[in-house]
Formats: C-alpha cells, sequence, structure tokens
C-alpha cells in the first residue's frame, strides 16, 4: 500500500513540475501584456516592474488599434452561425444519405470523405474566386463556404452514427403517422446529441481559430481575431509588441473560458472524432 | 419507408450539396483544370500542358519548401508521439491529479496558429536575444521553434487519444504477463504497445498531415524568413500565388502537387491500417 502510495507521489510531482513548464508560455504572454512596449523584448522573462509596467495601456491601445471588439464580435457570430448550419444541416444530409440507399447518395458518401483529406491549398485560389464571383464574399456567404468545407467530416462523423440505429425505430414512428421531417426532428435528431456535440466541437475548434479561409473571402472589409492579430504586425520593424500581447491574451481568453465550461465534452469529442476519422 | 424519405430531397440533402459544390466539388475540378492553364483571373485561362508544373519542379522554393516540409514532419512526428505515449503511460499510472494534468496538456490545441506562433516568437527571441541573435538569424532556429512550437500543441492532443487506448487493455491481460514474470519493460513491448496499435495508426496519421499541412503557425513564427529558408509547402503555395503575378498557374500546379502527396500519404497509412485490422 504504502509503496503504491508513495509511487503515486512522484508520478504527481513529475507532473506538476511538466504542468508549470507547459503553461509558463502562456504566463509569460500575460505577465508581457502589463509591460512597456519598448522593454518587452530586451527582457521578456522578468515581471513587470515600476519602471518597465505599463498597466492596461496595451489593452487599451490595442483594442483601439485593432477594432478588436468588432473582430471579436465577428469571430463569434461567424464560429455561432457556421458551427449552427453545419451541425443541423449535414446531420440531416447524412441521415438521408444513409437510410436512402442509391447509386447517387453512395457517391455523394465518398465524395464527401474525399474531401476530408483534400488540403485547403488545392482549391484556395479557384474557392475564392468561386465566392466573389457568386457574391457570398461576405460574413453571411462565409457561412455557406464553412459548411461546404466542412461538410465531409461532419457528414462522415453522423453517418457512422446514424448506421448504428436500428432502423425499426424510425419505422415505427413513420408507421404511426409521422412524416420524415417529424421523425427526423422528434426521433433521430435527439438520437443523434452525442455525436451532434462532436461534431459542434471539432467544428468550433476550427472555425474560431481558421485564418486563411476568413482571410481570403471576407478580409478586405472584416476581420475576425486571428485576422486583427496578424494584421497588427503591419510592416517589418514597426510591430508594437505592447499591444501585441495583450492582443494574444484577450484571443486565448475566450477560447479557454470556452474550454474549461465544456471540458468534459471536449476531450470526449476528440477521442470519438479521433477514433472514426 | 425509402420512398417516403426520398421525396425530401430538397429540405434534407440540397442544401449541404449545394455549399459542398461551391466551395469543394467546383473549386477542386476547376483547380485541377486550371493548373494546365496559364491565367491570372480564372476567365482568362490558356491551355498550356504541363508547362506549369515543369516550372513548379524546377523552381528552387517548391523543392526547398518540400525538403524542408519532409524534414520537419518526421522530427516532429517522432517527437511529438514519444512524449504524447510517455505522457498517456504516465497519466494512466498515477491517480492522483490525472484530470487536471489532462487539461493543463491539452490546453494549447485549443489556442489558433497564428497566436501560438507569435507566443513562440516572443520566448523563442527572447532566449536567443541574450546571445545576439533573433529567430531569423538562421533557418535553424526557425526548424526547431516549429518543432517545438507543434510538439506543444499537440502533445496534449495525441495524449488523450493514447490514454483512450491504454485504458481499453484489459486488465487480465496484463495481469497474466505479470504473473508469467514478465517485468514492466516487456508487457509494455509485448501487451500495452501492440493492444494500442489502434490509437498509434490514428495519433501518427493526425501528426503526420497536421504538420504536413502546417500553415499558420509558419506564417506567424517566421514567415519563411531568412530568405524564404523556413517555408513550408503551404506557405511556399499561398506566396506563389498572392506573392507573384503570373505565376497563379504555377501556384495551382504546386497545390494539386501537394494534394497528391497528401493523398498518397491517407493512403498508405489506411492500407496499413486495414492490415493490421486483418491480423487482428
Amino acid at each position: 500500500m504504502q509503496k503504491a502510495r508513495a509511487k503515486d507521489y512522484t508520478i504527481f510531482i513529475i507532473m506538476l513540475i511538466l504542468s508549470i513548464i507547459f503553461l509558463s508560455p502562456i504566463f509569460i504572454v500575460l505577465m508581457n501584456s502589463f509591460k512597456g512596449k519598448f522593454f518587452i523584448s530586451d527582457t521578456p522573462f522578468d515581471l513587470p516592474t515600476s519602471t518597465t509596467s505599463a498597466g492596461l495601456k496595451n489593452y487599451t491601445g490595442g483594442i483601439a488599434k485593432t477594432d478588436f471588439l468588432s473582430a471579436f464580435g465577428m469571430s463569434v457570430f461567424i464560429t455561432v452561425a457556421s458551427v449552427a448550419v453545419i451541425v443541423l444541416l449535414t446531420a440531416m444530409t447524412a441521415w438521408y444519405i444513409t437510410r436512402v440507399k442509391s447509386k447517387f447518395t453512395s457517391l455523394l458518401y465518398y465524395m464527401f470523405v474525399f474531401s476530408m483529406i483534400v488540403p485547403f491549398q488545392m482549391v484556395m485560389f479557384t474557392m475564392t474566386k468561386t465566392a466573389n464571383t457568386l457574391n457570398i464574399d461576405n460574413p453571411i456567404g462565409i457561412i455557406l463556404i464553412y459548411l461546404g468545407f466542412g461538410a465531409g467530416l461532419s457528414v462522415f462523423l453522423f453517418s457512422g452514427f446514424v448506421k448504428s440505429i436500428p432502423l425499426e425505430v424510425e419505422e415505427a414512428v413513420m408507421i404511426d403517422g409521422c412524416g420524415p421531417i417529424q421523425a427526423f426532428f422528434k426521433v433521430v435528431f435527439p438520437i443523434l446529441k452525442p455525436i451532434a456535440i462532436t461534431v459542434a466541437i471539432l467544428n468550433v475548434m476550427w472555425v474560431w481559430n481558421d485564418y486563411l479561409l476568413p482571410k481570403l473571402v471576407i478580409g478586405t472589409e472584416w476581420q475576425t481575431i486571428p485576422l486583427a492579430i496578424q494584421y497588427l504586425k503591419g510592416g517589418y520593424g514597426s510591430i508594437d509588441m505592447g499591444a501585441m500581447m495583450a492582443m494574444l491574451v484577450l484571443a486565448i481568453v475566450p477560447i479557454v473560458v470556452f474550454y474549461l465550461l465544456c471540458q468534459k465534452y471536449i476531450i470526449e469529442g476528440v477521442v470519438a472524432g479521433a477514433v472514426k476519422g | 419507408m425509402q420512398k417516403s424519405i426520398k421525396k425530401y430531397f430538397a429540405l434534407f440533402a440540397l442544401p449541404t450539396i449545394l455549399a459542398f459544390l461551391i466551395a469543394f466539388i467546383i473549386p477542386f475540378i476547376l483547380g485541377i483544370y486550371l493548373s494546365f492553364t496559364e491565367f491570372t483571373t480564372v476567365n482568362d485561362a490558356k491551355w498550356i500542358g504541363l508547362k506549369n508544373y515543369v516550372r513548379a519542379f524546377s523552381n528552387q522554393e517548391f523543392l526547398d519548401a518540400l525538403w524542408f516540409t519532409v524534414k520537419f514532419t518526421i522530427v516532429s512526428v517522432i517527437t511529438i508521439n514519444v512524449f504524447a505515449f510517455l505522457l498517456g503511460l504516465l497519466l494512466t499510472r498515477g491517480k492522483k491529479g490525472t484530470n487536471l494534468f489532462r487539461t493543463i496538456f491539452f490546453m494549447p490545441n485549443l489556442i489558433g496558429g497564428i497566436v501560438l506562433g507569435y507566443i513562440w516568437q516572443l520566448i523563442i527571441n527572447g532566449v536567443l536575444i541574450k546571445f545576439d541573435l533573433t529567430l531569423t538569424s538562421s533557418a535553424t532556429y526557425g526548424f526547431w521553434g516549429l518543432v517545438v512550437l507543434m510538439n506543444w500543441q499537440l502533445i496534449g492532443y495525441m495524449m488523450i487519444i493514447y490514454i483512450a487506448g491504454i485504458q481499453n487493455v484489459p486488465k487480465d491481460l496484463m495481469e497474466a504477463a505479470q504473473i508469467d514474470g514478465a517485468n514492466r519493460f516487456r508487457i509494455l513491448r509485448s501487451v500495452t504497445l501492440p493492444m494500442v496499435m489502434p490509437s498509434i495508426t490514428i495519433c501518427l496519421f493526425l501528426s503526420l498531415s497536421n504538420s504536413f499541412k502546417l500553415f499558420d503557425q509558419n506564417l506567424a513564427l517566421t514567415a519563411g524568413a531568412p530568405a524564404k529558408e523556413t517555408s513550408m509547402l503551404a506557405l511556399d503555395i499561398y506566396n506563389t500565388f498572392y506573392g507573384r503575378t503570373g505565376w497563379e498557374g504555377v501556384g495551382q500546379a504546386k497545390a494539386v502537387v501537394f494534394f497528391v502527396l497528401v493523398a498518397l500519404i491517407a493512403l498508405v497509412q489506411l492500407v496499413i491500417t486495414r492490415r493490421k485490422e486483418v491480423e487482428n
């Protein structure tokens, strides 16, 4: 017993030290976000002192310079809207192509799976041009593009789950006089809830952090958080390190809060997504 | 039932299909076509056969980027998986604070690539400045900077998958091996490793494709400096498209080559996984 307890403590202490090392980059950024911009490059590992401290100036200056609040709003809008649309529509599509068996639906399924391995650079230029031509290069249109480009993984995950639902459940509901719409929303979609959470989480992590797609499609007029941060960098040498540090902190806070709130689902979602993907 | 569902095609399947056409199918086909043409705006495309591919492969920057990407991928796939597996082992052994540590190690994965790049730029430059150097003094710093960054980002993710795998190893199998007199190393090699093979395959694939397709982190950390020596494939393709007029066709040809490489990696991985499944 005692030996087991000693082993437990040793592992605990090793892990504690590793965790501190692991978290230190975030702490260093936080520390520097309160320093004057001229002190950051020279002494990044020192705590702010009375001479190096800048108070909240980096935050107020950075928010003004990058128009951070509207970037934050844009990020929230695009992420929430895209993920809601993706979860609802790909669940419906996955159910349709799993339940209606034909050459067309199985071709569709393979196309969705295929799209998962295609790197973004392959369609980068042509997708941007298509979005321009169709006038969907705006914050509403980008939701459609996220749906299209994200459909592969989501349809794949939902289809795997639908296959495991016994057909009898839906047949019973439909014999009772429900149409497919009622059957889907009242019976199938609630059963899909666990996988819907996984799909939502994987997509939130992707859309919230995505840089290139919003940059190319809407970036000239509207900015999300990753774009606002990249924009701060500006020309060579002109970078305001203080504002940069503050904006990095502000970019990290929302996603960490989101993580701490739905940690359990995120970790389960990652495991489920990995096993199926 | 099939028939009654089929009537609702327009509601259930059409919206996703339309979006998929616009965002993926059309751009993909157009992309392959354009890689054989010379163009600046898509509408002025002129067929030139394989010329773009020839230009891509005789472009030293592209070859350098390819080699840099391969080197980076090999190193980071190995380090990420070794560290993640060891952490997974430790966290399935100890009991105290397991959840807390899992939460902490996973955290960097949620932070976006651009932000990750700037965090590590600050830290690495902060160390190098003591020697009067910066991250862009030599490509070596950029290389190892990217490796460290990628490890920080992905170790937690892979660790979670390894933990799930290790927890699925049946307890009696371990006990049986112990009774048979196997030592800890032997159990790891002959029981744990073969049993977590599915997790290993998944983690290898995920870390491989993530490393190979890296873009945001590369852009934020070094943006290819010095002199494009730390440009990876994705960044090189981006710069060919948007940094060099007249080279759009070459950019598209590079993108097709990139796609073929990624597809090959995925295919090889699939074949290996299938073979493993048959053995089991």
